[in-house]
């Protein structure tokens, strides 16, 4: 028999026996789609982090005061140590270094914005004017904190709390009284949403000098350092630590935190729960697969007199066998492309309802899926289709 | 399936000559269907030899033996044995189909065939929505289509009322005047005696074997 004939006549037959045809194909496409789906949920999630992380800044380095590992020993020989704070000082000398390419020190602090007869706390950002760029922040109107000049009283407003303030617009030039200073607002921020547990809708930007002076402290939050490029993170990353040793006297006492570890991790992690998510949808395949047997073993005896007689008119076993074996091939084939056009589907209605989440199937997930389906139906036509092919033709024949 | 071996057929020794037309009559059970079957090839003897054609076919491969079946066998069933799914002309193709031969030529083949039954009107139509005269008609150029040397009948008739009846027996015993050899098992006297020669089946031993 000509392989086109075989798989024409196979065809034929998964297209006559409606039911269980769709039957087997649904189960196999809910299989494929559930891969591809829950793939994609979980590769959207790993994007939508890894998406937040780098969209705060660009081979970043963030140092902060203390430190932040257990040390190893027996109990009770850990010294209590008082970290030293970070002082502007120390961030000026991490801008002497020739991998940082330009850092903005942080404080943080909670104050009273009053401002046309409207008054309310707000989260205060005291910084730099590289802080703009280095955090990959915009700016809807105005300017942001002119280059050194920390020392006159501008402010930068969130996007929400220019509205806020000042609904009818006009908010460049006003006069707003923060604590009990007052400052000029120079600039507002665009809309960002929250990131990283910061809404910078909500926040106000004062150059640091006067957030230090408005909080009454000398220490800094955070130093955000800026590496020239990715290569140079880890170098920049121990010059960091070297310096701030050296100005701490000799005391390693701060915390080096670079992006891209953060980034690595979490990446990490969430690949590891896609995977996980995968395998747990690739079980529903495998009970597809179970389930195209069990019918196809029904099928095998329901056409018991049928396969007797293709071998009464001279249909070799091996001929019978491969009928069957093109019957789950089809089967699969549809599933597989029902499957897959399912999936795909269920994940732009996901990305329509989140729309933050780019939930895509990744290429991986697509090809495993179509494959397994592929590789469980003809793994499960296999003893059915021996079964067909041993069939005692005089017995199939009398079975009718 | 018993623990006891059961002799379907023994001591039997047959030759039929290319052209015969020769039934083979017996109460149930009296081996007249599996003598038929070894001679189709469906069945293997336990032991003995069978000639067909002047070759041994006995030892062949399952493989050799489906492509004996294939060109040089036709049968034709008391139940039709139709593939119920299939159009009549698709079943009457089937053969040719596992013989590999290319679609065009198998389109001709089958449209002479359906010509040759009077089953043209018919070609599209389904098992289930022939008469039981046509289903056999099918069957029995289903069985023809590759011009076998013989053409083994397990009770043609034997689902089919008597006018009928006569009708395929008329055309099987057509089919042997163009030179086929004809094979017809049937416990119906009448029926067997129409054939040139009679063999007469009792517990698997032919009792009777007259021309």
């Amino acid at each position: 028999m000509k392989l086109r004939d075989t798989l024409h006549l196979s065809l034929h037959t998964v297209a006559s026996y409606r039911t269980r045809s769709l039957l087997i194909v649904l189960a196999i496409a809910l299989g494929v789609a559930a891969v591809l789906v829950l793939t994609a949920l979980g590769d959207g999630a790993r994007r939508y982090v890894v998406g937040k992380f780098s969209s705060i800044g660009t081979n970043l380095i963030v140092v902060l005061p203390g430190r932040a590992e257990t040390a190893g020993g027996f109990p009770g020989a850990v010294l209590a140590q008082t970290p030293r704070d970070l002082t502007l000082e120390d961030a000026r000398f991490l801008g002497y270094l020739p991998q940082v390419k330009r850092y903005a020190p942080l404080n943080i602090g909670v104050a009273e914005l009053v401002a046309a007869s409207r008054l309310r706390e707000v989260t205060v950002l005291g910084s730099t004017a590289d802080l703009l760029p280095i955090r990959h922040m915009n700016l809807a109107q105005g300017s942001f904190l002119a280059q050194g000049a920390e020392h006159s009283a501008q402010m930068v407003l969130g996007a929400k709390l220019a509205q806020e303030f000042f609904p009818h617009g006009n908010v460049i030039g006003q006069r707003v009284r923060l604590g009990d200073r007052r400052f000029l607002v120079s600039g507002v921020l665009t809309t960002q949403g929250e990131s990283m547990g910061f809404n910078s809708d909500e926040l106000v930007i004062i150059p640091i000098d006067y957030a230090q002076a408005l909080f009454n402290t000398s220490s800094l939050f955070r130093i955000l350092v800026e590496a020239r490029s990715r290569s140079d993170i880890t170098s920049a990353k121990e010059a960091i630590r070297d310096i701030l040793k050296r100005r701490h006297d000799g005391e390693d006492d701060i915390t080096v935190i670079t992006q891209d570890a953060v980034l690595a991790t979490f990446d990490r992690i969430l690949r590891a729960l896609t995977l996980g998510v995968a395998g747990i949808a690739t079980i529903s395949l495998a009970v597809a697969g179970i389930l195209v047997m069990n019918v196809m073993l029904v099928a095998v005896s329901q056409r018991t007199s049928e396969i007797g007689l293709l071998k009464a008119i001279g249909a070799p076993s091996a001929d019978i066998r491969l009928l069957f074996f093109a019957e789950a091939l089809w089967l699969s084939l549809a599933g597989a492309v029902i499957g897959f056009t399912l999936g795909q589907f269920g994940s732009l209605l996901i990305r329509l309802a989140y729309p933050q989440l780019p939930a895509w199937p990744p290429t991986w997930a697509s090809i495993a899926g179509v494959t397994i389906a592929f590789v469980t139906g003809i793994l499960a036509s296999l003893l059915p289709a021996a079964r067909a092919a041993r069939l005692d033709p005089v017995k199939a024949l009398g079975g009718k | 399936m018993g623990d006891q071996e059961v002799h379907a057929l023994s001591e039997i020794n047959l030759e039929i000559a290319s052209g015969e037309y020769v039934s083979i009559m017996g109460p149930s059970g009296s081996g007249k269907t599996t003598l038929l079957n070894v001679i189709g090839l469906l069945d293997r003897p336990d032991s003995g030899r069978y000639e067909l054609d002047g070759r041994d076919v006995t030892d062949l491969s399952e493989t050799e033996q489906a492509r004996v079946r294939r060109e040089k066998i036709g049968f034709v069933f008391q139940s039709f044995h139709l593939v119920p799914r299939l159009t009549a002309a698709e079943n009457v193709e089937l053969p040719l189909m596992l013989a590999g031969i290319a679609p065009a030529e198998r389109r001709a083949r089958v449209d002479e065939a359906l010509l040759g039954f009077d089953l043209r009107d018919r070609a599209q139509h389904r098992p289930a929505e022939l008469s039981g005269g046509q289903r056999q008609r099918v069957a029995i150029a289903r069985a023809t289509i590759l011009r076998p040397t013989a053409l083994l009948a397990d009770e043609p008739t034997g689902n089919l009322d008597h006018r009928i009846g006569a009708e395929v027996m008329a055309l099987l015993e057509g089919l042997h005047h163009t030179g086929t050899t004809l094979i017809l098992v049937t416990h119906d006297r009448e029926l067997g005696a129409r054939a040139h020669r009679h063999i007469a089946m009792r517990d698997g031993e032919i009792v009777a074997d007259e021309k």
